[in-house]
């Protein structure tokens, strides 16, 4: 319902993070297979890296932030995804937000492919994106920042925010490379409201490597192999009638990874807006999950 | 008569077992080996024969390849046994190259994102797996940590 409120910490999303995470853990511990999967960790750039075929990638996406002219709010994305080729990964996220002294609302769903035209590696590996989203203007994801992307957006209630509902195409052209360890990812996004607004831009960039480059025969937890860091920026990039980074929303922070033993990975990164466009920070985080092989559980499991 | 008649009427359910056949056997050809640059073949590996790599790679493989390719190695429906002669027969070079570059038509994921001295490491190990003695690390400690 529109406007309902709940306060702080006992709402609905928490309710619902807390049911998704249980969830996860419920698979992961069902599923021996569970492994980290050994992506930069990166909370907005893609990489080429590809979900494996016949994986399943489970992960809880959150961004918390108190912005100086509206409510703090924590966002939250559930993102199921799967290796359906080797070059092929399809995934759909599920997004709602809760806003401090407001509510908390579902915000919508996302479907997008990754597909990768060379099959070979090269210097700089392409990667084709394609997105249909269907969120309203309450989505507090931040998965991307297209357009004219302000924090002062935020300032409208969810009840108003919520009424309008955007459907659009996005398109990514993501290019990344592996040189001496590092990998560096560039992502320029392209993204088209299905009704009659313009095209709007985005970019995000990315570069990270993994702290320790040999792995080790023993079994240990607080491995340096165990570890992923690097750096991001993303932000809007205008529309078709006025480009540029000027009057949207930039973001730069340090980022870094734990692949946890035989268990999850785990991605937190503070984003620190660069204009009076952005939030001044921004929390994220991501605990993920991948499930080897889905289907042969499914099929052990009718056995 | 009947007998030619049934055979003509069996002629393309034959055509078509021969055709799957033939892809069946398409995706485990090998037919990667001769994609690799000589560059790559002819490269070294660090780590052969090394006992603590191959235990690190036999880490590695049991976390990201055991589940297709089988803690044996033997191979699983349709993923290749990394036993076979093809496969032990292979250069140090060729397996690294496979590694960073899969197979991505036939379902062998890129581990480009594993650090180099990381594909080595497992090369070391797929390597090993020919020779007696190191080639049950991982199904034994599989087995040893399952229980």
């Amino acid at each position: 319902m529109p406007g309902h409120t709940y306060p702080g910490i006992r709402s609905l999303l928490s309710r619902w993070l807390a049911a998704t995470a249980f969830l996860s853990l419920c698979l992961a511990s069902f599923c021996a297979g569970t492994v980290q999967a050994q992506e930069p960790p990166y909370l907005v750039t893609y990489s080429d890296a590809l979900e494996e075929p016949g994986n399943l990638e489970i992960a809880v996406k959150g961004v918390e932030a108190a912005p100086k002219n509206a409510n703090a709010f924590s966002g939250a994305t559930l993102e199921l995804e799967y290796g359906a080729k080797g070059w092929w990964t399809t995934e759909v996220y599920l997004s709602g937000q809760t806003t401090q002294n407001d509510s908390t609302v579902f915000t919508g769903f996302r479907w997008e492919n990754r597909v990768r035209p060379l099959l070979r590696q090269h210097f700089i590996n392409p990667l084709l994106y394609m997105e249909y989203e269907d969120v309203n203007r309450a989505d507090r994801s931040f998965l991307e920042i297209t357009g004219h992307h302000s924090i002062s957006d935020l300032q409208l209630t969810n009840a108003e925010a919520r009424k309008t509902v955007e459907r659009s195409m996005e398109l990514k052209l993501i290019l990344s490379s592996d040189v001496k360890g590092w990998n560096f990812s560039e992502n320029f996004i392209a993204e088209k409201n299905l009704a009659s607004e313009p095209w709007e831009f985005g970019y995000a960039l990315g570069m990270s490597r993994a702290l320790a480059s040999k792995a080790s025969a023993r079994l240990c937890f607080f491995c340096r192999q165990n570890f992923r860091a690097g750096g991001e920026i993303y932000g809007g990039l205008g529309d078709r009638y006025s480009f540029g980074w000027k009057q949207t929303s930039q973001y730069l922070g340090p980022t870094v990874s734990f692949d946890v033993p035989k268990g999850p990975t785990i991605t937190f990164s503070p984003s620190f807006g660069l204009n009076a466009n952005s939030a001044g920070v921004l929390y994220r985080f991501k605990v993920s999950y991948e499930i080897q092989q889905i289907f042969s559980h499914v099929h052990k499991g009718a056995n | 008569m009947a007998q030619g008649s049934n055979h003509r009427r069996n002629l393309p359910g034959l055509l078509l077992a021969l055709c799957f056949a033939a892809a069946a056997y398409a995706t485990a050809d090998g037919s990667w080996l001769k994609r690799v640059p000589d560059a790559d073949r002819a490269r070294t590996n660090p780590y052969a024969g090394q006992a603590d790599a191959i235990a690190a790679g036999g880490r590695v493989f049991l976390d990201h390849c055991a589940k297709c390719h089988g803690a044996d190695a033997e191979g699983r429906g349709k993923k290749p046994s990394l036993r076979s002669s093809r496969v032990q027969g292979a250069a140090d070079g060729e397996i690294f190259w496979l590694l960073k570059n899969g197979n991505l038509g036939k379902g062998m994921p890129t581990w480009s994102k594993l650090p180099e001295e990381t594909r080595w490491q497992v090369t070391a190990y797929v390597k090993s797996l020919g020779k007696s003695g190191l080639f049950s690390y991982a199904a034994r400690r599989d087995r040893r940590e399952g229980q």
